[in-house]
């Protein structure tokens, strides 16, 4: 598992079976809260039934009608990542390592945002495929898509059912619901409002999502600073409060594997996180890409990607900044959840709800919770909606029954979406017997990753890449990334071999595990490519660069250029970087 | 959006929700003054603020995105 790309580590002991305290929560909802909870299900679900009339078609179900504006498709876009989960893991996580955790908000995430508008997004769209795995079809050929589809569909659901139960777990926490209550409440509203009106539901859900979320979380960190006498005294106090380490720099304890408490060097960060992990997640996990699919044009589909590395910078303040106000301001220490759990203490991840709780009286707590909830249900959307159109249009459409008429694939959508709530509802079950496989899940979905970057890179930059090289390529890599995790998890002084210190910690293994992927997956496809035949320049047009016209944009005004606003957002985020060195 | 499914914009969805949780956080934020919250900084009133702030930008997406009958 890796960056914001799913749960952070700690949240995984969060939902560890038989942890935590049981019955009572750590916050009361009163009616205020209740009324504001109550009201958004039955938005959501009135979404859903207002939308099924305007999915008619494939189209429609799968890819919104592809006429979403770019501001929508970029919220949505952000939203799908934004999860409940991820907030409160990475609250954790700032907790824990203090402003490390931003790594993943900024180096992990807006360069290859930026990438994806500007390199990666005219092909996908000049293509007119409906997924990453319909691009590999057109790029390499039937045996290539199998195994994206294959592994994204499993990994996906899996994902989805994963997530449920964590969310069921962080409910019972922190409000001390009935765990069976929040599995099966969640999952058949979203099985309801996706089946009915599929990724139009699903998009506009995540942007209702994007704001609660901001408005529910927004608060902590404003009278968060109010109380801390701003960002100086903030940092004044956590120094107090830990004089043996440096919590609020970015760069300057990277030097050194021993120098920062998240044990890694900056080459991990650079090369592991923002090169490899991010640029896979951002440009090719079907369920962000998804979202940018739906743009109504060539520009909006550029720009809504660019839309979202602006929010995505901003993320920290909700997110990383309530976990350093815990660590100035809370006065008592939160401990990892093992020990919480033998100690009854507070554990790291629940700095977040405990800041909120700090602040937020009836009302505003109603809020917040709905921010989470909503983040968790979008998050399941999202999972469930990807999975419905990879499985009928990339697995059952090809293999299963061809050429049948678009209202078949659409039935097959809405029954597929349901199924896909009833498989994550029994992986939420199972998980609750055998917790331990959530790690071995959460490793398995960043291990498809990596290796799927080098293959849609190099098949959308190269020409001669040939359709044997992409398949063998993205074979050896996933394999090769297998078998470093497991090489780990049976014998784990393997780690300083992978991540090149002994010094190293479990979080640079995913670091230098997707690199070594992500090369060998490279070095393959390349020597493959040298023995065997390309496909003809003219079957690949549209689908390379090289061999596809590409829309002009000098005509544009600069300020409606997608390249002027990507300019804009990576100078804002060399700026950050240098102001938190 | 939805040009051509002429469909009410997502816009108007989210104004409704905010509004309506504007709506509740004010009215609370109000009864607060007579029985406050244990709550840190509660006599900044952040329930009054927030809920004002709430409903006004609610409000704002409402009037701008109220589906107009043609």
């Amino acid at each position: 598992m890796n960056l914001s790309l799913s749960i952070p580590v700690a949240m995984l002991w969060f939902a560890t079976p038989g942890t935590g305290p049981a019955g009572q929560g750590l916050i009361a909802l009163r009616w205020p809260d209740l009324l504001i909870v109550g009201f958004y299900f039955a938005m959501v679900l009135g979404i859903g039934i207002y939308l099924k009339r305007y999915t008619r078609s494939g189209e429609d179900f799968f890819l919104a009608g592809r006429e979403m504006t770019a501001w929508v498709a970029g919220l949505s876009f952000l939203s799908a990542n934004l999860g409940a989960l991820e907030l409160m893991g990475w609250a954790a996580s700032a907790y824990q390592y203090g402003i490390l955790a931003t790594h993943w908000y900024w180096v992990g995430a807006i360069p290859a945002m930026l990438f994806l508008g500007i390199v990666m997004m005219p092909f996908y769209y000049i293509s007119k495929t409906h997924s990453v795995p319909g691009y590999l079809q057109l790029r390499y050929g039937e045996s290539t898509r199998a195994l994206s589809a294959i592994s994204f569909a499993f990994m996906t659901v899996l994902m989805s059912g994963i997530n449920m139960y964590a969310m069921a777990l962080v409910m019972k926490v922190v409000l001390g619901w009935n765990i069976h209550f929040s599995i099966w409440v969640s999952s058949i509203t979203v099985a309801i409002y996706v089946a009915l009106g599929g990724l139009f539901s699903a998009i506009f859900n995540e942007v209702l999502q994007f704001f609660l979320i901001w408005l529910g979380a927004l608060l902590i960190p404003i009278l968060g600073l109010v109380e801390a006498g701003g960002w100086s005294g903030l940092v004044q106090r956590i120094h107090q409060n830990l004089p043996q380490g440096d919590y609020t720099h970015l760069w300057r304890t990277m030097g050194h594997f021993a120098d920062n408490p998240m044990g890694i060097h900056w080459t991990g960060i650079v090369m592991g996180l923002g090169w490899v992990i991010s640029f896979g997640y951002w440009t090719t996990d079907f369920l962000v890409v998804q979202r940018v699919f739906a743009a109504k044009d060539i520009r909006a589909a550029k720009m809504a990607p660019i839309i979202g590395s602006f929010f995505k910078m901003a993320v920290p303040f909700i997110v990383i900044l309530p976990g350093l106000l815990g660590l100035g301001l809370l006065n008592y220490t939160l401990v990892p959840e093992k020990v919480a759990a033998v100690t009854g203490q507070h554990s790291y991840n629940e700095v977040l709800p405990l800041m909120l709780a700090r602040y937020c009286g009836p009302g505003l707590l109603g809020l917040g919770i709905t921010a989470l909830i909503a983040g968790f249900m979008s998050g399941m959307a999202g999972n469930v909606s990807a999975f419905a159109t990879v499985w009928t249009y990339d697995l059952y459409r090809p293999f299963v029954r061809k050429g049948a008429a678009d209202g078949h694939y659409l039935k097959m959508g809405r029954w597929c979406t349901i199924l896909g709530v009833m498989i994550s509802i029994g992986t939420a079950y199972v998980v609750m017997q055998f917790g331990s496989i959530m790690d071995y899940v959460q490793a398995l979905f960043s291990i498809f990753i990596a290796p799927l970057f080098g293959t849609v890179l190099l098949g959308m930059l190269w020409k001669r890449v040939t359709p044997a090289a992409g398949f063998w390529g993205l074979l050896s890599g996933s394999a090769s990334s297998i078998a470093m995790f497991l090489l780990v998890k049976f014998d784990h002084s393997m780690l300083a071999y992978i991540a090149l210190s002994s010094q190293a910690k479990d979080m640079a293994e995913n670091m230098y595990r997707a690199l070594w992927s992500w090369l060998i997956c490279v070095i393959v496809t390349v020597v493959v490519t040298a023995f065997t035949k390309p496909k003809p320049v003219e079957e690949l047009a549209g689908l390379v660069y090289g061999c596809t016209e590409l829309p002009s944009e000098g005509h544009l005004p600069l300020w409606k250029r997608p390249i002027f606003w990507a300019g804009v957002s990576l100078a804002l985020f060399l700026v950050l970087q240098w102001i938190f060195w | 959006m939805s040009e051509d499914h002429h469909m009410i914009p997502v816009w108007f969805f989210v104004g409704v929700i905010l509004l309506f949780s504007g709506l509740i956080i004010l009215a609370t934020g109000i009864y607060e003054f007579s029985s406050p919250p244990p709550t840190v900084l509660a006599s900044l009133h952040p329930a009054l603020w927030w809920g004002a702030l709430l409903t006004l930008i609610g409000g704002i997406y409402v009037y701008f995105y109220l589906p107009k009958k043609s």
